[in-house]
């Protein structure tokens, strides 16, 4: 690929040009800053230019889309951010975007309307599956995942928050991995721990931390790779992997990223 | 003799009546303490949901064993109490079996299915004391769930027992009744055996036809004073929930689970902040007395009806990740508190001739502390498992509001981290000039 291709394009450079991408890719603040899930970010832009997709992303005009604050109790500093958010979205007159982020994409799709804020918002989960069904991403490369187990993990704001289930695990099929269950899930799924705000302090007091639990039961499916799809999710299920000594023989990764080490393979 | 017990029935169904009566406008008026909120669109969409959820059962089901066990003391409650207007009739016109003549063979058919009901009913009731005595199981143990100690423990058994009482009241005044027509007896005209109770006529063999009459109409009365008795102490129990699933569940939140509520009159404040030009109206929402919610008047009267729903299955402090890892926070506890907290609201009214005079104190803090709040992770867990569609969450969320916005009280890294959104637009600490710098590793 030429080095124009792996440009990435943003919505200022856009506008600037008259066009208007197809999708905006919101790529959220851990998408952003986090150097693990920064990874995420350049998996999931390599399969949008892989596939042709016209996309393009704010840059250093997205913030943060309020949800920690919302969630903690501070409505203030929320709706600052929104309302900051909104107004440069509509700026730019976006019409649909796509994030890999559960929580940004919660916020974005309910509460950014009471707000102003109207845009037909997918989870990447759901916009991968959409791609696949299209026959437009398939499998493709070695299968490096053939006969291997691989276990979703829900994220709670993509799951019971707004019922996404059979999306990533849709999306993980197409690995031809063994796709195994654990004990709770989908509906029933546990939370990793780090919603609600819970991700920006220490846990409260109690006999163990909820991404111990969670990984304890991750553990016991007995499967090498724990998928996620959520930044959080991602954080607290290495984190637990890390504290049972386990990541030698257990990975945690993104859907996304899934996708892309099957092709390298 | 007759006309006796026709003016005490009416007397007693009066005073049942007035007392069931003045304790509804109690809890009504209580639940409309709290703030407006509309929950009367979709109305079809409301329908359906109350239908499948309360009146199917749907959610009860996700337990399928006790959904099963449960579903027979819902049937059996439904429909025996067709059989308890006969009983009311009777009791004010003096008859018996009023129904017998007028439904002719079906009536022995109509006793039976309600004496299958009422057996089904006996042996659910007691499995449900096995399940709570004997299996203990966890949710329903007082020993690891502090909220269940006290009144919520004995309240469950004393339902409990109260419908095995009835139950067994039902099938042995039938069977004495039976006994009795057997012999001929005047008051008691031939309807052919039922179908359960016969089984008990053995029991009777050798009484006199007084005592036998004593005891049917001992039966009789225990029967129905039980089930006025049932109709008035519900309204003081947590069993309140066979009333209130249907509404609770019609007006139940319809939109995703994720979404919080916005907060409009905190819009017009920011947009002035930032400058922003409001559309339409220039005019500022008045600021409120108070952000979140302090106590039950500031939580919306759909939250205080949740309240007096919860039947305290603890099915969402089973699922709740804070709960499961050992810390303060229980879901069933919150709308326990929340009730209670109700309750006192409402006696002080009472006391006070309709008015709430200030006791100082409040649901945050007397009832529900800041280390419960602290401990939820917003995952909806308990918002899914509950049958009847009740919230923990959006009450532990107002809750939260009032400390952070109006108290100003959050966790230290809390504070940090609203800091970072105000001037980096980040929850963490870096600079917005390099929220853009990880499309520069991409072409490493």
């Amino acid at each position: 690929m030429s080095d124009n291709a792996l440009k990435i394009p943003t919505m200022a450079e856009m506008a600037a040009n008259n066009e208007m991408p197809e999708v905006l890719f919101w790529v959220g603040c851990a998408g952003s800053f986090d150097d693990r899930y920064k990874k995420v970010t350049l998996a999931f832009t390599k399969i949008l230019d892989q596939v042709g997709i016209r996309f393009a992303v704010l840059g250093t005009e997205e913030s943060c889309t309020g949800d920690p604050a919302r969630r903690a109790g501070n409505e203030f500093t929320f709706q600052m951010l929104a309302l900051g958010n909104i107004q440069v979205l509509n700026m730019y007159g976006v019409k649909k975007i796509v994030t890999a982020c559960p929580h940004c994409f919660n916020t974005l799709k309910n509460e950014y309307p009471a707000l102003g804020g109207h845009y037909e918002v997918v989870h990447h989960s759901t916009f991968l599956q959409g791609l696949i069904n299209e026959g437009r991403l398939g499998l493709q490369g070695g299968g490096a995942f053939k006969g291997k187990k691989i276990t979703f993990h829900d994220s709670c704001y993509l799951g019971r928050a707004n019922d996404i289930y059979e999306a990533p695990r849709q999306v993980l099929e197409t690995l031809d991995a063994e796709l195994v269950e654990m004990k709770r899930c989908k509906t029933k799924g546990l939370c990793c721990g780090a919603g609600g705000g819970q991700m920006f302090k220490e846990p409260e007091p109690g006999r163990k931390d909820v991404n111990i639990e969670r990984v304890e039961e991750a553990i016991a499916t007995g499967a090498s790779t724990i998928a996620v799809a959520c930044p959080f999710c991602m954080v607290m299920m290495s984190d637990g992997v890390k504290n049972k000594e386990k990541e030698d023989q257990i990975r945690v990764y993104d859907l996304a990223e899934l996708l892309i080490a099957q092709q390298d393979s | 003799m007759i006309l006796i017990q026709q003016i005490l029935f009416v007397l007693v169904l009066g005073v049942t009546a007035w007392l069931v009566y003045r304790r509804a406008s109690l809890i009504a008026r209580t639940i409309r303490l709290g703030r407006a909120e509309d929950r009367t669109d979709q109305p079809a969409r409301r329908m359906s949901t109350m239908l499948r959820v309360a009146f199917g059962q749907k959610k009860m089901f996700d337990r399928p064993v006790v959904g099963l066990l449960h579903f027979v003391v819902y049937a059996g409650f439904l429909l025996i109490n067709i059989e308890v207007l006969e009983i009311v009739l009777d009791g004010i016109l003096g008859q018996h079996r009023i129904f017998a003549p007028v439904l002719g063979d079906f009536y022995l058919v109509l006793i039976g299915f309600f004496e299958i009901l009422a057996l089904g009913v006996l042996l659910a009731c007691v499995l449900f004391l096995v399940r709570r005595w004997i299996m203990k199981v966890d949710r329903l143990q007082a020993a690891s769930h502090r909220e269940m100690r006290g009144w919520p423990e004995l309240d469950a058994s004393v339902i409990l027992l109260l419908e095995i009482v009835l139950m067994m009241a039902i099938l042995t005044m039938n069977a004495a009744d039976s006994a009795l027509q057997m012999r001929g007896s005047a008051h008691y005209p031939l309807t052919g055996n039922f179908l359960i109770s016969q089984a008990l006529i053995p029991l009777f063999t050798g009484w006199s036809e007084g005592s036998l009459i004593a005891f049917e109409r001992t039966a009789w009365w225990l029967h129905i004073l039980g089930i006025f008795g049932f109709a008035v102490y519900v309204t003081y129990s947590k069993h309140l929930h066979i009333a209130l699933a249907f509404p609770n569940t019609y007006f139940a939140r319809l939109i995703p689970r994720g979404t919080m509520q916005n907060m409009p009159e905190i819009t017009s404040e920011v947009q002035t902040m930032l400058g922003i030009a409001t559309e339409g109206s220039t005019e500022p929402l008045p600021v409120p007395e108070r952000f979140g919610a302090k106590d039950v008047q500031d939580l919306s009267w759909k939250n205080l009806m949740d309240a007096y729903s919860c039947t305290e299955c603890g099915r969402c402090t089973s699922a709740c990740p804070a709960n499961l890892t050992g810390k303060l926070l229980s879901p069933r506890k919150i709308m326990m508190d929340t009730r209670d907290r109700l309750e006192d609201v409402g006696r002080n009214m009472q006391q006070n001739g309709g008015q709430l005079v200030d006791d100082g104190k409040s649901l945050l803090g007397d009832y529900i502390l800041d280390e419960e709040l602290l401990a939820c992770t917003s995952c909806n867990a308990c918002v899914e498992e509950c049958p009847i569609l009740i919230n923990p969450l959006d009450i532990i969320l107002q809750l939260r509001r009032y400390r952070v916005m109006d108290e100003a009280q959050a966790p230290a890294s809390w504070n940090a981290m609203f800091q970072n959104l105000e001037t980096n637009q980040a929850p963490w600490k870096f600079s917005p000039a390099d929220r853009f710098n990880w499309a520069a590793d991409r072409q490493q």
